[in-house]
Order: structure tokens, then sequence, then C-alpha cells
């Protein structure tokens, strides 16, 4: 029962705005609608054809609660059967991707856009008026006493749990410093990375400012304007279209409750159980990984809850440039949220697809029948799993 | 010494009982009525048994160091004299966690592990706040 969506769904299009600080749109919602264009040109679709939109809004418009509903109006859609506002944080992109399928597959839809846009960036304004800070004003709210203490957003947050990490298991900095200085150099290979032209040095890394330790400026994600959508249909429709199927071989999700800091683990055994099954793979048969990566240290988790290394081994497991170009575990080939783009959940999930199709040029995995891709949301609070295939 | 310019936390009424607790010096947590489970800060639900209905009960002050970071970017104006600073998380031998800052070492002295006892602050006639300092032995 567990595999019979394997490969009933496939991505067909893929649509990817300028990302960073591109002020073409004076709203992320602006970005959405562009990328949703983008994706139906790439799969060779119009908008008559679209007849389901998922929506995750990034933190410029996540108060608007029926932002599908707001941007199906704004790009003149009509009769669609599936629509959902969608927020599990980081996991969302995953969890649109897995809901599209499921309604795809009970034949409740039959082309499914899925988009994350945002646009925190503000385009400099004559008067010198202050800039936007990005992530860091965005998710710099504190309530009650955590204000008095200051203690204030996401990376402070993410911060307790890492030193907790580091403290039980002895990871170093270093460990941490490895993983941004590979996703960086796959960056330089990414013409769409927005560090594509800054090459980074380990010395470069510590060099860089504190943000809330253990975490340096270049341990924390990019912040970036734009939008990322995917069109999902069925495998039968996909064949027919521009690109080579990307097939959705297996899904899942992973919300562990309770406390990281306790725990220090992700979402990502949970959700490998029904993803793996559903795909009839063991972790060998991956190869490369696209994993959510707010942070370094959200990817050293993640590799040791998939089980590429045991629990606590991530450090040493990510040292001596495994997961670089040219090591033997390809981990965010484009460059991350750390050094290309910060598109939430899309992120992971775009370059899945390019590598995937065979066109990522300078920075293409040479084995790309397997992918894995990890979202991940709030402080390992929530995650999703998808196993992509090149073939059914 | 009140501390200027950082964000005065305000007496909600479901929080009342804690600021009632600190202004005599006594830390306090919420007891669930229904099945003993300790939980700070305030909670409408007991997320061991849902119930509903808690006490405000002293705890010791004594615990341990469970986690800390050292923050360097300025999210709030009260805070440019003191980057960087410390955020702990105490570990309360009764069990609850509690965010608070370290008074009394540097933060690149704090250790995980470390005891720690409650001291309270007072930043105006209604308010004092607990925070924490080093704890000779465990």
């Amino acid at each position: 029962m567990s595999n019979d969506l394997r490969a009933k769904c496939a991505i067909a299009g893929l649509g990817q705005t300028r990302m960073g600080k591109n002020f073409d749109h004076p709203n992320a919602m602006g970005f959405a609608a562009e990328a949703i264009e983008l994706a139906l040109e790439d799969a060779g679709l119009a908008r008559s054809d679209l007849d389901g939109l998922l929506v995750n809004p990034g933190v410029t418009w996540m108060e608007n609660a029926m932002a599908s509903f707001t941007l199906q109006q704004a790009m003149g859609l009509t009769d669609l059967t599936l629509t959902a506002t969608m927020n599990l944080g980081g996991a969302t992109a995953g969890a649109m991707i897995m809901h599209a399928t499921q309604a795809i597959a009970a034949g409740m839809a039959n082309v499914v856009a899925c988009v994350f846009a945002d646009a925190p960036l503000r385009a400099p304004s004559p008067d010198k008026a202050k800039a936007g800070g990005g992530s860091a004003a965005a998710y710099g709210f504190a309530r009650g006493l955590n204000a008095h203490y200051g203690q204030f957003g996401v990376n402070a947050g993410y911060a307790f749990v890492a030193q907790r990490h580091m403290h039980l298991y002895g990871t170093r900095q270093e460990h941490l410093g490895e993983i941004a200085v590979a996703e960086r150099r796959w960056a330089n290979l990414n013409p769409a990375a927005q560090f594509h032209d800054t090459p980074m040095t380990m010395a470069d890394y510590n060099a860089a400012r504190w943000v809330v330790e253990p975490f340096h400026l270049y341990d924390c994600c990019l912040v970036s304007n734009g939008g990322l959508a995917v069109i999902v249909t069925s495998a039968e429709r996909a064949k027919s279209l521009k690109h080579p199927p990307v097939y959705l071989l297996g899904m899942g999700q992973g919300h562990p409750g309770g406390d990281p800091m306790d725990t220090l683990v992700s979402g990502a055994p949970l959700a490998k159980k029904s993803a793996f099954k559903m795909a009839g793979i063991e972790l060998k048969d991956i190869n490369f990984a696209e994993l959510y990566d707010c942070y370094t240290f959200t990817v050293l988790i993640t590799l040791e809850d998939y089980g590429f290394c045991k629990k606590g081994e991530g450090g040493p497991f990510v040292a001596g440039g495994r997961i670089g170009p040219q090591g033997s575990l390809p981990v965010n080939t484009g460059g991350g949220q750390l050094s290309s783009f910060y598109m939430w959940g899309m992120t992971p999930v775009a370059e899945a697809i390019v590598q995937m199709r065979g066109e990522a040029g300078a920075r293409q995995v040479p084995r790309h029948d397997i992918g894995l891709v990890s979202g991940n949301g709030g402080i390992l609070s929530t995650h999703s799993t998808l196993v992509l295939g090149a073939s059914a | 010494m009140a501390s200027l310019g950082k964000p005065i936390p305000s007496v909600t009424p479901d929080m009342a009982g804690f600021f009632e607790g600190a202004r005599r010096g006594q830390l306090m947590v919420e007891r669930c009525d229904h099945c003993g489970t300790l939980r700070f800060p305030a909670h409408e639900l007991c997320a061991k048994c849902l119930a509903t209905g808690a006490k405000w009960v002293p705890v010791s002050g004594r615990g341990e160091i469970y986690s800390f970071n050292i923050m360097h970017q300025i999210y709030h104006p009260g805070f440019a004299g003191e980057v960087p600073y410390a955020v702990i998380v105490v570990k309360l031998e009764e069990g609850p966690k509690f965010i608070s800052n370290l008074v009394g070492i540097k933060p690149h002295e704090i250790r995980i592990g470390m005891p720690v006892e409650v001291a309270f602050e007072r930043l105006s006639d209604e308010v004092m706040i607990p925070k924490f300092r080093p704890r000779a032995h465990a």
C-alpha cells in the first residue's frame, strides 16, 4: 500500500526568478506570479492548464492567510480544483509537492503549481532610509521576559541547540566551517548563486563577524528577494512535456515535538521511514542530497539523522571536503541557502531538479539517478523528505 | 540597578503569580492542578494531560546551565552597549527550563553544566526579574 504513490507524479516545470537584490516587483506576490509563469513556460504549459495552486508565503506576506486565493485572483486563474496556503516553514516546499502528488493521484487535480516567494530586501532609497534588516529584522521578534534577557530571533534559539551538540559530541567550529566552505565551492560553479563570484576559504569563514555564537555570518543563510515555483503533474503528462520528468518516488514528513535541545534530532528519521519505503531505496542508492541549510548546523544534524553517519559524528563526516565538489557525497550542489539563495524549501528542490535533468553545467554531479531533498522548519520543528528519481 | 533601555516585561494576568513571587525574591513556576507537571512560562493547557488549571509554586532557584549563546548582533537598541552578551538556558533542579542571563561571569567563561542559582534584579517598583549567578558547589 505504501508505494502506491511511487512515480505516479513528476515535476514537469521549474520557474526561478533572479535571486537576491531583485527589485523587479514591489512585493512578494509579484515574484510568485513571475515564478509560476516561468515554471509554466519551462513545462511547455499555459495558465489555462493549471488547476491547482499551492502557496507558501514568505515572511513579508505571512499574515496573508489566504495567499493562495489572493494569488489566484492576481493571476486570473479560474476553475481550480486544488488550492491551499501552507506554512511548515522550510518543510513547506516538500509538503506542497506531497499534497499535489496525493491530489493528482486521487484524480482531484491534473497540473498543480507549488510556489514560494518573499521580498524582505528593500530597494535603496534616495533619502538613505534605513535598509531592511532582512531575516534578522523579520525574525527579531521576542516576547515577554525573553526580550528583556536579549533573546531575539531564530538564530539565538538554534544556537542553543548547536551548543548542546558541541558539548555532548565534541562537534567543533571548523566542522561547521567545512559545510560553509563546501557549499561556497558549489556556489562558485553556479551562475545563479548570489555568491557565485566570491570564493571563501576557512580563514575567510573564521574571520567573518559573529552573529550569535556559535554562528558566524556564513553559518547563517542568505536573504533573498525572489520567487520559485514547480509544476507537478501525473507521470504520463510529464512525459509529454518539454523536459525529462523528475519523478517523485518517495515522500515523508517528520515533526518530532518536544524540545530539540533535549533530543538534538530533526524530523528526518521519522520522515525517512515512509519516504525510503515508498521509493524502495536504501541510503547507498542516493547519488546526491539537497539538504535544508538555514544554518551549517542544520546540514550536520540532517546528515546524522538520515543515517549517513552516526548521531554525533556529523562533524568528522563533513571534514575533508566529503560533501563538496569531487567529494563522495555531493550535498547542496548549487551552494544551498548559505551561498546561492534563500527560497526556504524551494532552494534544495530547485537544485535537485536541475541536477536530475542533467542541466547543472559546471556543477553537474556525474550520477544523478536518485536524489534526496530535505526541508526543515522552525528549530528542527518540522521536516519533509522527498526522494526524486530520473526514471520511474 | 535597573537595566535601562531594555524591554521591560509587561505583567500580564497569566503571569501575575510569577511576578508576585519575584517581588518577594522567590522563583515560581506553574504546576498543573491535575497531574502536577511543572512548566514555565504560564500556559493555558498542560502539555502532559491537557487539563487547564495550574498554580504558581515556588522552586529552589537552583539549577545548572543547560545551554547558552553569545549574542553579537544588536537586535534592540537597549542592548547596544552590552554586545557581546550571553543568554543562558537554566535547567532548574525541579525540571523546567528557564531562559535568562548570567551575572558575575564573562560570556566566554560559561560552560554547560555549571551550577547556578537565582539572583533577582529590580527593574521598577513593580517588576523584579530573575537572573542567575554561578553557585559555589552543586
